[in-house]
């Protein structure tokens, strides 16, 4: 069957389901009812600590069939999902699905469990480049990968599609009665805002930690009252993996042109203004349409409302300017980020289903006037793809794209128009993450395109000096300079279900050949 | 009519800064064959100027190519392979009387062979030398080529065993004569780039000094650098 944004995908999926066909971006908005939550109640005097990991399998009951949860706060430096998987694997328990919040390179070992059948599922909303996503794409996992937004996944557990048995949440500071906080300590990462929803709703909750703190640890982001153990290990990860020291504004003239172009979009669509609200990424380019905004805002004189998303020390500086009156933060990029968190009330801290989860009563994203986004392929529907790169191969997968996309006013991709000698516009993406209908504008070096559907904006920048071309032109230019790619092959086999934010299916992944 | 307030300087020898360029809307774009291209790049670059040249979309800027000095054994095939895909000039570095001269020959000969009319192609002399600046007014007499010149200073420091400074102190005897020469004969003055791409306001403000001691122009070594020259020179 076709979903409404054209993609072919089947009615049903082995060892998925029946398939629920994506239907527009405000098409699955009403009444919900919250799944029930199994737990076991914790009399005075029990005691949570437990000394092992193992102990901890043990008193969960690991089995075969079982979901484990992990957060990604401690990124390409996070030691717990490898710990736990590990313990497991020597038990000879099978058929395990992760659900991780997100899966970087320094997972790897999870290849040789999908290869021996210990972990036969994924679900995900951040995926990096590198071996876990190959080996899900060269069909090594018995069962599709479904690869969520960062609000689609806590909407998937507190409705009850997603069930997490165990969840095990890295705890930079916790005390032995389940407190944690993620400011404090060495593996410190900021908040634990991903690992929230986890915490809430699986039937058993695991705090693994490596700074043990006299009750209670304060300050507490996830309290004890969700928590069945806890458990201290040596190391719960590399500091050089979690932050960056500095994050710091393109130098490259291309990505700098770009930036410019997005920013004086913005000021001319009339959203620099007081109250405004704003997120971009943690990328370079994405920087450095936040240098930009702020030269317009300080201009304007103009006090923002808020800023969110992942964190930077960036866009703390602003905060600190007087630019922006808040700050939400679901992730902490770097350690400036961290210390305000920490000590500035005025930098909130998010769960990823306050973020952007659609079927709550009102995400932060549904308060955005601009979102800036990145894309590896655009088409001319404005449809995004951030999953999959030009050999078919799994790169990514939404995390906060088409959630930030479908609530933000005003939602703009910037990206080259050719990237490694290949054109990022194109008739049609390869995968659908971000239906073209939440994108408003793409920017590239070569000139601006503005979705036909907005012909507010269109009459807005009709008479302004910007470079704007209908999109189809920029995809020529592309062509012209890049040659017209051949099209990938695909086998028919689906190794992952690409789920939009209210759990329909906006396209699946197929094994290239 | 075309303008001539900017010349962005591209490596010749960088495939994505060839072909990145033109994003930056310089007045003039300036294909490097010469400093910015080392010797065992000096082949394939030439090649690959010729080829984007050909290709690539230059229709709203002037390309030029700086080739190298006929004394370093590269510039007489710079101007034998690049002349049939007709920049509008060629920048010749150490623009001295005498290799302007030779150059105007050989120039007319690949012009020839090209099936171009004579004098198509034009001739921005470097001034880069202590030499040359004193025998400016000659030299932009050599050949009805020449249009515009273009002042290097760093040439010009290294000659003089000077250290450069943002502000610019010690060219500014240099700089004030080469703009004024230039503006007796009527031509185009591009003056010297300004090396600290990221430094905007300083960019800024030395576009202003060479605009106030006559310059019409200035070259640019980073795309980012040309917006301000243009919000200076108009």
């Amino acid at each position: 069957m076709k979903n409404s944004v054209g993609r072919e995908i089947p009615e049903y999926i082995e060892s998925y389901g029946q398939v629920k066909p994506f239907d527009g971006a405000l098409a699955n908005y009403g009444e919900r009812t919250k799944t029930s939550v199994k737990l076991r109640s914790v009399k005075p005097g029990d005691n949570k600590l437990v000394e092992t990991i193992d102990e901890v399998l043990d008193k969960v009951g690991i089995r075969d069939g079982m979901t484990v949860s992990f957060h990604h706060h401690l990124r390409n430096g996070d030691f717990v999902l490898n710990l736990v998987m590990e313990a497991i694997a020597k038990r000879g328990v099978k058929d395990i699905t992760v659900a991780a919040t997100g899966i970087f390179k320094i997972h790897e070992p999870l290849v040789d469990y999908i290869k021996s059948g210990i972990v036969t599922g994924i679900s995900v909303n951040y995926i990096a480049p590198g071996p876990v996503a190959t080996a899900i794409s060269k069909g090594l996992l018995k069962k599709p990968a479904v690869l969520m937004s960062h609000g689609g996944r806590p909407r998937a557990i507190e409705s009850g599609d997603l069930h997490i048995d165990v969840a095990f949440i890295a705890a930079p500071t916790a005390d032995s009665y389940g407190n944690m906080n993620g400011v404090q300590g060495k593996a410190a990462c900021g908040t634990l805002a991903y690992a929230v929803s986890d915490a809430q709703y699986a039937d058993h909750v695991v705090a693994v930690t490596d700074n043990l703190v006299p009750y209670p640890a304060c300050p507490i982001e996830i309290s004890q009252d969700y928590v069945d153990y806890v458990v201290k290990v040596e190391s719960i990860g590399d500091p050089n993996g979690i932050v960056s020291g500095t994050l710091t504004v393109t130098k490259d003239p291309v990505g700098l042109r770009i930036a410019k172009l997005a920013a004086q979009v913005i000021e001319a669509t009339g959203y620099i203004k007081e109250g405004m609200s704003f997120q971009t990424g943690a990328g370079g380019t994405s920087l450095a349409v936040a240098a930009e905004v702020r030269r317009f805002m300080k201009e304007k004189n103009v006090v923002g409302s808020f800023a969110a998303g992942g964190i930077t020390g960036y866009m703390v500086d602003m905060l600190n300017d007087g630019l922006f009156r808040s700050l939400f933060d679901v992730q902490c990029f770097d350690l400036k980020a961290i210390a305000s968190m920490r000590d500035n009330p005025k930098h909130q801290k998010m769960s990823g289903s306050l973020y952007g989860n659609p079927h709550n009563r009102g995400a932060v994203v549904n308060n955005l006037d601009v979102m800036i986004l990145g894309a590896t392929e655009i088409d001319t529907d404005f449809n995004v793809n951030v999953v999959t790169g030009s050999d078919g191969i799994i790169i990514g997968a939404s995390g906060g794209h088409n959630d930030t996309a479908a609530g933000s006013k005003l939602a703009i991709v910037v990206t080259n128009l050719t990237k490694g000698r290949l054109p990022v516009v194109k008739d049609q993406v390869t995968t659908v993450t971000t239906p073209g209908e939440t994108i408003d504008v793409l920017v590239t070096e070569r000139g601006i395109a503005v979705n036909p559907a907005r012909q507010d904006l269109i009459d807005k920048l009709k008479d302004t000096d910007l470079p704007i071309v209908p999109i189809e032109e920029l995809k020529n230019i592309a062509e012209r300079l890049t040659g017209k790619p051949e099209p990938i092959e695909f086998s028919d086999q689906v190794v992952a279900v690409v789920q939009y934010r209210d759990g329909t299916v906006i396209d699946v992944v197929r094994k290239p050949l | 009519m075309s303008q001539n307030r900017s010349m962005l300087i591209i490596p010749g020898n960088s495939p994505k800064g060839l072909q990145n360029a033109p994003v930056f809307n310089p007045d003039l774009l300036v294909l490097d064959l010469a400093d910015g291209v080392p010797l065992e790049d000096k082949d394939s670059a030439r090649l690959l100027v010729k080829e984007a040249i050909g290709f690539m979309d230059y229709e709203n800027t002037q390309v030029v190519v700086r080739i190298n000095s006929l004394q370093s054994g590269f510039g007489a095939k710079d101007i034998e392979i690049i002349t049939p895909v007709q920049p509008i000039a060629f920048v010749i570095p150490q623009g001295n009387a005498e290799q302007l001269q030779e150059i105007e020959i050989l120039l007319a000969e690949s012009e020839k062979k090209a099936g171009l009319k004579e004098g198509s192609i034009g001739l921005i002399p470097v001034v880069e030398t202590v030499k040359t600046l004193e025998q400016m007014s000659s030299l932009l007499n050599v050949s009805p080529r020449i249009k515009s010149a273009f002042f290097n200073a760093e040439g010009l420091a290294q000659e003089l065993g000077i250290v450069r400074s943002k502000e610019g102190d010690e060219i500014l005897y240099a700089r004030s004569k080469f703009a004024m020469t230039c503006r007796a004969a009527g031509m185009n003055s591009f003056d010297t780039a300004f090396t600290d791409s990221n430094d905007y306001e300083g960019l800024e403000k030395d576009c202003l000094k060479a605009r106030n001691l006559g310059f019409t122009g200035k070259a640019a070594i980073d795309g980012r650098q040309i917006d301000t020259i243009h919000k200076i020179f108009v």
